[in-house]
């Protein structure tokens, strides 16, 4: 009964992010035009200079000399076909580069969603047990360092400290390109890589779920039905468990679940300060390249993969809270 | 004597530092016997529900502890017992139900598994053979179909069925007492008097001693052996319930009782009969009738259905109904807070229903609203001044003129006038009631509308602001529309009743044929569930 209910919400919800994409798309299209250079002026200036004819031949080709509303129709024609056009500077389809970047990307937000997620719970669950202790205020402390410090000076100070001084992890890239791992070698080696990267990017999102879950703990702590699971009996390690935990989740969740879309934006830094060859770096440089249609093609992605997730959130919600209904 | 189950000794809990007094509880020593049911009676803070919770240690320490006597249960002192034996005493020999049965379950847990904890804990049972017990439990409390409760959520069940379930979970593990703490404060009041025979039945079939916490002497009479009246900390008077009741020897105890709103209905008032000031006719209020862009299934309900009254020129109606009556949002479609789906609203022969905004606002100085929460309706970061003189200044009076008349009305609700300069915070609940009528005055309406305005209130105070709301109504000629859900304050003030259910007015009249010729079978129940009805009716002064 719930779960059909669930599977139709599902679909229903898909069907409404069709408009919320299209949307986006439109918007960013237009952003772009705004912004001065094109690709052919990028790859003239890179020449040392070219004549006029030369450029606009070049955006003849690109079809950039058509005006901007039939441009506008051309590419979202393509994109209905999932046809993302082609990345004149990386000589590729735009798909197909995406789809080459989208899963280092998956991998280091994946973690780093985990990693914060994990350990801010963790973090603030017992800063709420240790309340007032100087624990807590240890806890609390490392909370706000760990929430004040921009992420690119994280990432080059674990990088100075233990990849160069210490030499325990390697200072950028996904894999040891040269060594051809196969198999479980292969994913230790990324592993391996993965570790500076996704701290970086995790401590500013493992400081926020720390201070919130603390928050959340102690507010669940007051109410009532905490009173009533007292009376009743329970050790206070059943009522944390049972019914406190669960409760003080909630308000957690929901900011993960907002949260996601940031993580896609600190991926562009952490992407830059360790060479990881996701689609934040890609980003980056198609940005400076003027190459329109690959960085369409990434907002494109990113903006489907934040109404996927908050789609998924709100899923793990109505699991999570039976009192949500689903309509 | 043998069958004491609870003795309170000397008990004293302190409250932190910063509070308006030194000891929440003082010197308080009582006795509970096996089988019978003690009613611990007093006005809010007056460290009753203090004193419960200090029985089994639930105070929020540390702020507030416990520092003198003893209480002894079962020939133990429960107050230096080590934690892992108080917590075979809590939900095991002892049981507790709190006032609001929402917020004291957990809203995430099955009410089922929310019971069987209790199990888990005090006894050896199996999973199954506590599934079983539960069952039993959930039809012991007369919830229905207990295979369908036992694995629903506390929002899927009404406030009495939550009520119930709290009932069942304290009696799981037939505990020598049962600690109530205003169980029933939150509930209708037909609702109200099913949990209180339910917790009477349970009581005598089980000889549980109960100790009960609460506000009202109608709850008293209804149920209690013997009554604990309470002031300030300290007992003010202890004895048989019909002594205290009916021959209270305490002065204080002897102003509450009475300070409860009699069920004498007052007389038709013989005012000639004029043009009605109010007429509502055919009015309609349906929620939740758009879908959504996606073909969402909106679901309706039917709030006010179809309404029709009249409230004459100086003449004050009653509209009586439990929560989900459509009272409130009735008397939201009236002053324009709402707008109706249907029907006319006629105020001084002018149609002020389907009024844009800005043609209403001009009307909008001939109704006033008195609301039922004087905590939340005045703005904590306006003076009085302000607050009161607003309406009058949106209406083109000067602000000095506004002001004049600010001290005036506050002196006419008998509060000091040099309040204005004051802000809410420093005005007690009763206090911040008659500013929201000063407030209401401010624009010198002809129609009052006041929601449940005396419901937050003590019962002493109750009866100032009640007598206040009487003799403002009658020097001023105003009309006035009361909504309540308590007959009693609606026989107090109203020479007519309306009762609403389900959206639809059952039945209408004055108040003195109601009380003594109830046509429909739900004003019948509304009058019989009234607590202590038989003790007010026979303790009621003969005409």
């Amino acid at each position: 009964m719930r779960g059909t209910a669930l599977l139709f919400y599902i679909l229903r919800r898909l069907l409404q992010t069709v408009p919320v994409v299209l949307g986006v798309v439109v918007l960013n299209f237009l952003l772009l035009q705004l912004a001065p250079g094109d690709l052919a002026t990028v790859l003239a200036g890179e020449a040392g200079g070219a004549p006029k004819e030369y450029i606009d031949l070049l955006r003849q080709r690109f079809g950039q000399d058509q005006p901007v509303i039939v441009q506008l129709y051309r590419y979202m024609a393509g994109l209905l076909t999932l046809d993302l056009g082609y990345s004149f500077r990386q000589s590729a389809p735009v798909l197909q580069l995406l789809l080459d970047r989208l899963w280092p990307t998956l991998l280091l937000m994946g973690t780093t969603f985990l990693l914060s997620l994990g350990f801010g719970v963790t973090m603030g669950l017992l800063a709420a047990l240790w309340v007032r202790t100087w624990k807590d205020h240890i806890v609390s402390v490392v909370a706000i360092i760990f929430y004040a410090t921009p992420l690119f000076w994280v990432g080059l100070m674990l990088i100075l400290l233990f990849s160069i001084k210490l030499g325990w992890f390697p200072t950028s890239g996904m894999e040891d390109v040269v060594a051809f791992n196969e198999g479980w070698d292969r994913v230790v080696d990324i592993a391996h890589h993965l570790v500076l990267p996704s701290i970086t990017l995790s401590l500013f999102y493992l400081a926020l779920y720390a201070r919130l879950m603390r928050a959340s703990m102690l507010e669940q702590r007051g109410l009532d039905y905490v009173t009533t699971a007292r009376a009743k009996g329970l050790s206070e390690r059943q009522i944390t468990i049972r019914h406190v935990l669960r409760n003080a989740l909630l308000p957690v969740v929901t900011m993960a679940g907002v949260q996601v879309g940031s993580l896609l934006g600190g991926s562009v830094i952490v992407e830059s300060v360790f060479a990881w060859p996701g689609l934040g770096q890609l980003a980056y440089q198609s940005l400076f390249a003027r190459d329109f249609n690959l960085l369409l093609g990434i907002f494109f992605l990113s903006s489907c993969l934040v109404v996927i997730v908050n789609l998924i959130v709100d899923v793990v919600y109505v699991l999570l809270d039976p009192r949500i209904r689903i309509g | 004597m043998s069958d004491v189950v609870l003795t309170i000794d000397n008990l004293t809990v302190a409250l932190p530092s910063w509070s308006d007094r030194r000891n929440a509880v003082e010197g308080v020593s009582l006795d509970i016997h096996r089988n019978e049911i003690l009613c611990v009676v007093g006005e809010s803070g007056s460290g009753k529900s203090v004193m419960a919770k200090s029985v089994l240690r639930l105070l929020p320490a540390p702020h507030v502890r416990v520092t003198g006597g003893r209480i002894l249960f079962e020939g133990k002192d429960l107050l230096t017992l080590s934690e892992p034996e108080i917590r075979a005493i809590r939900g095991g020999r002892i049981a507790m139900i709190f006032q609001e049965p929402m917020v004291a379950l957990n809203a995430l847990m099955k009410v089922g598994r929310q019971i069987d904890e209790v199990l888990e804990v005090h006894t050896k049972m199996r999973a199954a053979e506590r599934r079983t017990r539960v069952l039993e439990l959930l039809a012991d409390v007369h919830l229905p179909e207990p295979e369908r409760i036992i694995d629903s959520y506390p929002h899927e069940l009404s406030g009495g069925q939550r009520q119930r379930v709290m009932i069942a979970m304290a009696l799981a593990v037939e505990p020598a007492l049962i600690i109530a703490d205003e169980p029933t404060t939150a509930l209708d009041v037909t609702t109200q008097a099913q949990i209180l025979h339910l917790i009477k039945e349970l009581q005598r079939t089980h000889g549980t001693a109960v100790l009960f916490i609460t506000h009202d002497f109608g709850v008293v009479a209804e149920i209690a052996d013997r009554v604990a009246v309470m002031r300030h900390g300290e007992l003010v008077e202890l004895g048989q319930t019909s002594d205290v009741l009916n021959t209270p020897q305490a002065d204080y105890t002897k102003a509450l009782v009475a300070a409860v709103p009699s069920m004498t209905p007052r007389a038709r008032t013989s005012a000639p009969a004029s043009a009605p000031l109010l007429i509502v006719r055919n009015v309609e209020k349906t929620y939740g009738r758009h879908g959504g862009w996606f073909g969402s299934r909106g679901r309706t309900v039917k709030a006010v259905q179809k309404v029709s009254l009249d409230i004459g020129r100086g003449r004050s109606l009653a509209l009586v109904g439990e929560s989900g009556s459509g009272k409130s949002t009735l008397a939201r479609c009236i002053i324009g807070l709402e707008e109706s789906d249907g029907g006319e609203i006629i105020l001084d022969g002018e149609q002020i229903s389907g009024l844009t905004r800005n043609e209403m606002r001009t009307l909008r100085r001939h109704l006033q609203m008195v609301f039922q929460d004087p905590f939340a309706s005045l703005n904590p970061r306006h003076r009085i001044g302000d607050i009161i003189a607003l309406g009058p200044t949106i209406q083109g009076v000067s602000k000095e003129q506004a002001w004049k008349e600010a001290r005036e009305l506050l002196m006419l609700v008998g509060l000091k006038p040099e309040a204005v300069d004051r802000y809410p915070h420093e005005f007690s609940g009763g206090q911040r009631q008659r500013i929201g009528i000063a407030r209401a005055l401010a624009v010198k309406p002809k129609l009052i509308i006041a929601d449940e305005p005396v419901s937050a209130l003590d019962v002493s105070v109750q009866k100032q602001v009640l007598e206040l709301l009487d003799k403002l109504r009658r020097t001023l000629d105003l009309s006035m529309l009361f909504i309540t859900h308590d007959l009693r304050v609606a026989a107090t003030v109203c020479e007519e009743i309306a009762v609403m259910q389900h959206g639809l007015i059952v039945e209408q009249g004055s108040t003195a044929d109601i009380f003594s010729n109830p046509q429909h079978a739900y004003t019948h129940a509304l009058l019989q569930a009234v607590p202590g009805v038989a003790w007010q009716t026979r303790s009621a002064p003969s005409i």
